[in-house]
C-alpha cells in the first residue's frame, strides 16, 4: 500500500517540495535566529537610524554637495553617484571600442582582422584587477606632481593628483542658446519623424537630412552668435602646490575608466562579431540582387538581424560592467562598495543593514538595465509573421 | 524583347595563387591599403618599444636591484629574485616541497584527463574527485602523519591562486547543474528556490560577496563557531559561480530538442535515466564552450580575494614591489604587473584554445548527419 503511494508521481512530489521547503524554512529560520542572537550578544542595534547620523569622514568626488558633517544617507547617494557616472561612461567607450573592434575583426583586411583578434585574446584573458592596478599604479600614478605636470595645449593638465580640465562657466544669456538648441534638435526629430512617416504613405522620399543638421548645428551657433558667446572657460592655474579652478578627474576614476572600458570592449567585440556572422550570407545575397546599395544592405538587412543577436547578450555585459566597477574599492574610488560597504560598515558596525542596502542597490542596478535593454530588444527584435 | 542569349560570363575563379591571396587579403583596395599601412604603422610604434623595453634593453642578469639601473627597461631580475614568494607566498620553505608535490600530482592527474586518448577517464576523474581534495588539505594543511601544520593565512602566491580556482571550478560545477536541473524542474517550490538562489547571487558583485564572507560571516553562525578566512572565501566563491555555471547549464539543457524527452520517456526511462543517459551528455557537449568561459572568469576572479587580505598570486607581486628595497623606479613595478599579466594570459588563453579543441572533436561526429 505505502509502494503503490510512493509510486504515484503527484504524491511523490509533493512529499519532496515539502520536505525541501521544510529544510530550506529550517535553514533560513536557524541563521536568522543566529543573526539574533549575536547581534544581542555584540550590542548592535538593528535597524537603519544610523543612516541619519553625521558620516565624519570626507569623500574626494562628490557630485552633490558633500562634507564630513553631511549624514551617511548622504554618503550613499554621493557614493552611488560616483557608482552609477563610473558605469554609464564606461558602458558609452566599451559600447563604442567594443563595436569598432568587433567590425575590425570582421575586415577583409588581414592585418586589421588580426590586430582585432590580438587585442580581443590579449584583454579578456588578463584580470580586470590586474589591468586596473597596471593603469592606476604603473601608469597614473608616476605621472609628474602638479608642479611639473604634463600640459595639453596649455589648458588641461596631467599630474599625478588628477587631470585638471577647464570648466564651462555659463553666463546670463546660456540659457536663450539652450533653449533655441532643444528647440532646434526637436524641430529636427520632428522633421526626420514626419519625412519618414510620409515615405512609408506615400513611397516618396523627402530629403531632409541637411535642413535638419542645419536645425541641430547652424541654429544654436546663430544663437549663440546672437547673444554675444556667452560661456567662458574656467581654465585651472598653478596654485602653490596644486591647481584652481577648472574641473578635476581624479586619476582613480581615470583608471577605472580606462580598465573597464578596454576589458568589456574585447567581450562585446567577440559579441558583435558573433551577431553580424548570424546573419545568413542568403539575406545579403537576396538584399544584393534586389538591386540594394551596399550601405542600404547594412542598414536595412544586416544591422537590425544582427542586433537581434547582439542585443541579449550585450545586456550581460552591460550588468558585468556595472558589477565590476565594484572592483574600484581596490584602488580606493569613492564607490558604493568602497564607501558604504568598506568606511560605513566599518564605522556602523551595522554589517546587516549596510550590506542589505549595499546588494539591494546593485540588484536593482541590475533590474533597471535589464528592463531597458529587455525594452530596446523588443524594439529592435524583427517582428514575425 | 531580346530575341538573343547573352555570352556566357567567365566562371568564377575558386583557386588563386598564395600572392594573389595575400594581395587581396591587404591590399584589395586603396580603403584596404590605407588600413594596412595604418595597421602596421600601429603595430610598429607598439611592438619596438615593447620589444626593447620586455627582451632588448631589459636587464636579465644579476641578483639585486642594483642590477636594474635602467629606469626605461624591464627588470626580470626582480621577479626570479622574488620567484619563490610568486610561486609559494609565506609557505614555509622547509615544507615546499609538499606544495610541489601536490602541483605534480595534480598536472600529472590533469594531463591524463584532457588528452583525448588516455583511456579509462571515468576512474582518473573519481581519483582526481575523492583522494585528490583529500590528499591536497592533508598535504597543505598538514597537522596529521608527522607533517607540521601550516596555518592557511601562510598559503600564497600561484599556489593559492590554483587552489582557489580548482576549488571554484570543481565545486561549483556540480552545484550548478544541481541548480539547472532545479531551475528546469516541474516542482513549483524547487523551481523558486532555483530562481531565487540564481538571481541573487548573480545580481552581486564578487567583491560584495567576499566583504560578506569576511565581515557578515561570523554573525550567521552560532556563537563560538568560527571558520577559516580562506575557507570562507571558498564557500563564497563556490556560491557565487554556481549560480553563473547554472545559468550556462540550462541554457545546454534548454537546446537540448524536446523530441529527445519525449522518446526517452516513450522508452520508458524515469527522471534520473531520462537525464542521465540522454539529456545531460547532449546539454554537457552544447555548454562546453560556456562552461569552459566560466572557468575562465574564475581564474580570473581569483585575484578578487587580495581584497580579504588573501595572498594570491597578484597579492604576492603587489607585495614584492612595495618592498623597500626594490623601490628603485617605476620599471620594477610594470616588470611585476606585465609578468603577472603574462602568466594570467597563458592559463586563461590555453583553457580557451583547449575548449575550441574539444569542440572541434565533439561536433566532428555531428557534421555529417
Amino acid at each position: 500500500m505505502t509502494a503503490a503511494l510512493w509510486r504515484d508521481v503527484r504524491i511523490r512530489s509533493a512529499v519532496t517540495q515539502i520536505a525541501i521547503a521544510a529544510a530550506a524554512l529550517a535553514l533560513g529560520a536557524a541563521l536568522v535566529g543566529n543573526v539574533i542572537e549575536n547581534l544581542a550578544r555584540l550590542g548592535i542595534n538593528a535597524g537603519f537610524q544610523f543612516l541619519a547620523r553625521p558620516a565624519g569622514f570626507g569623500i574626494v568626488q562628490s557630485l552633490v554637495e558633500y562634507s564630513e558633517a553631511s549624514s551617511y544617507g548622504r554618503a550613499l547617494l554621493v557614493a552611488l553617484l560616483n557608482t552609477v557616472v563610473l558605469s554609464a561612461a564606461g558602458i558609452l567607450i566599451a559600447t563604442i571600442v567594443g563595436f569598432i573592434i568587433g567590425l575590425a575583426r570582421l575586415s577583409t583586411n588581414l592585418l586589421i582582422s588580426n590586430l582585432a583578434l590580438a587585442y580581443i585574446e590579449i584583454m579578456r584573458n588578463v584580470p580586470l584587477l590586474l589591468q586596473i592596478f597596471f593603469w592606476y599604479f604603473a601608469v597614473l600614478r608616476p605621472l609628474p606632481p602638479p608642479r611639473n605636470s604634463i600640459a595639453v595645449g596649455g589648458v588641461a593638465f596631467l599630474s599625478n593628483r588628477g587631470f585638471y580640465l577647464p570648466a564651462p562657466v555659463f553666463e546670463t544669456g546660456a540659457g536663450i542658446v539652450a533653449a533655441v538648441a532643444t528647440a532646434g534638435l526637436g524641430t529636427a526629430i520632428g522633421l526626420v519623424l514626419w519625412a519618414r512617416r510620409r515615405q512609408r504613405a506615400t513611397g516618396r522620399r523627402v530629403r531632409v537630412g541637411w535642413p535638419a543638421l542645419g536645425l541641430v548645428l547652424v541654429l544654436p551657433a546663430l544663437a549663440a552668435a546672437a547673444t554675444g558667446f556667452p560661456v567662458s572657460w574656467d581654465v585651472p592655474k598653478l596654485a602653490g602646490f596644486n591647481f584652481m579652478g577648472g574641473i578635476v578627474v581624479i586619476p582613480e576614476f581615470v583608471a577605472m575608466l580606462l580598465s573597464l572600458s578596454i576589458y568589456s570592449a574585447a567581450f562585446i567585440a567577440e559579441i558583435v562579431r558573433a551577431g553580424v556572422l548570424a546573419v545568413p550570407t542568403g539575406q545579403v545575397e537576396a538584399a544584393r540582387s534586389l538591386g540594394l546599395k551596399k550601405r542600404q544592405i547594412t542598414r536595412f538587412v544586416v544591422v537590425p538581424q544582427a542586433l537581434r543577436v547582439i542585443v541579449p547578450p550585450l545586456t550581460s555585459q552591460y550588468l558585468n560592467l556595472v558589477k565590476n566597477s565594484s572592483l574600484a574599492a581596490a584602488i580606493a574610488y569613492p564607490e558604493l562598495m568602497l564607501v558604504f560597504a568598506g568606511t560605513v560598515l566599518n564605522q556602523t558596525g551595522q554589517a546587516i543593514e549596510v550590506m542589505a542596502i549595499t546588494t539591494g542597490l546593485y540588484l536593482l542596478a541590475s533590474l533597471l538595465i535589464a528592463a531597458f535593454m529587455n525594452w530596446y530588444n523588443r524594439a529592435v527584435a524583427l517582428v514575425e509573421r | 524583347m531580346a530575341t538573343t542569349f547573352k555570352p556566357d560570363e567567365a566562371p568564377p575563379v575558386v583557386a588563386v595563387s598564395w600572392f594573389e591571396r595575400l594581395r587581396r587579403g591587404f591590399f584589395g583596395s586603396p580603403f584596404d591599403a590605407a588600413l594596412t599601412v595604418l595597421g602596421l604603422a600601429v603595430l610598429y610604434l607598439v611592438l619596438t618599444p615593447l620589444l626593447e623595453w620586455a627582451i632588448f634593453k631589459a636587464a636579465w642578469l644579476g641578483n639585486g636591484p642594483e642590477a636594474c639601473p635602467d629606469k626605461e627597461a624591464a627588470c626580470w631580475v626582480f621577479i626570479r629574485a622574488r620567484g619563490a614568494q610568486l610561486v609559494y607566498g609565506p609557505y614555509p620553505p622547509a615544507e615546499r616541497w609538499r606544495v610541489d608535490l601536490v602541483l605534480a600530482l595534480g598536472i600529472i592527474g590533469l594531463v591524463l584527463m584532457l588528452v583525448p586518448r588516455v583511456p579509462a577517464k571515468i576512474w582518473i576523474g573519481a581519483v582526481m574527485l575523492s583522494a585528490y581534495p583529500a590528499l591536497v588539505a592533508l598535504l597543505l594543511a598538514g597537522g596529521a602523519f608527522g607533517l607540521a601544520p601550516v596555518d592557511t593565512a601562510d598559503w600564497g602566491g600561484l599556489m593559492l591562486t590554483l587552489v582557489v580556482a580548482t576549488w571554484g571550478i570543481a565545486t561549483s560545477m556540480p552545484l550548478g547543474l544541481v541548480l539547472a536541473l532545479g531551475r528546469r524542474s516541474q516542482m513549483p517550490v524547487v523551481r523558486a528556490l532555483s530562481v531565487a538562489f540564481i538571481e541573487f547571487w548573480r545580481g552581486v558583485p564578487l567583491i560584495a560577496v567576499l566583504f560578506m564572507a569576511a565581515t557578515m560571516f561570523p554573525l550567521f553562525m552560532p556563537a563560538g563557531a568560527t571558520a577559516d578566512k580562506l575557507l570562507r572565501a571558498l564557500i563564497a566563491f563556490s556560491l557565487f559561480n554556481a549560480a553563473y555555471m547554472a545559468e550556462v547549464f540550462r541554457g545546454g539543457l534548454q537546446a537540448v530538442p524536446v523530441g529527445q524527452y519525449e522518446a526517452a520517456r516513450s522508452l520508458g526511462l524515469g527522471y534520473w535515466r531520462l537525464m542521465g543517459l540522454i539529456v545531460l551528455p547532449q546539454a554537457f557537449r552544447i555548454a562546453i564552450p560556456g562552461l569552459v568561459n566560466t572557468c575562465i572568469g574564475i581564474f580570473k576572479e581569483t585575484t578578487l580575494i587580495l581584497v580579504i587580505g588573501l595572498f594570491d598570486l597578484l597579492a604576492v607581486i603587489q607585495a614584492g614591489i612595495a618592498d623597500p628595497a626594490w623601490l628603485i623606479g617605476d620599471h620594477v613595478r610594470e616588470t611585476g604587473y606585465f609578468f603577472a599579466g603574462l602568466g594570467f594570459w597563458f592559463f586563461c588563453f590555453g583553457m580557451s584554445r583547449y575548449s575550441a579543441r574539444l569542440e572541434r572533436r565533439l561536433s566532428a561526429g555531428r557534421a555529417t548527419t
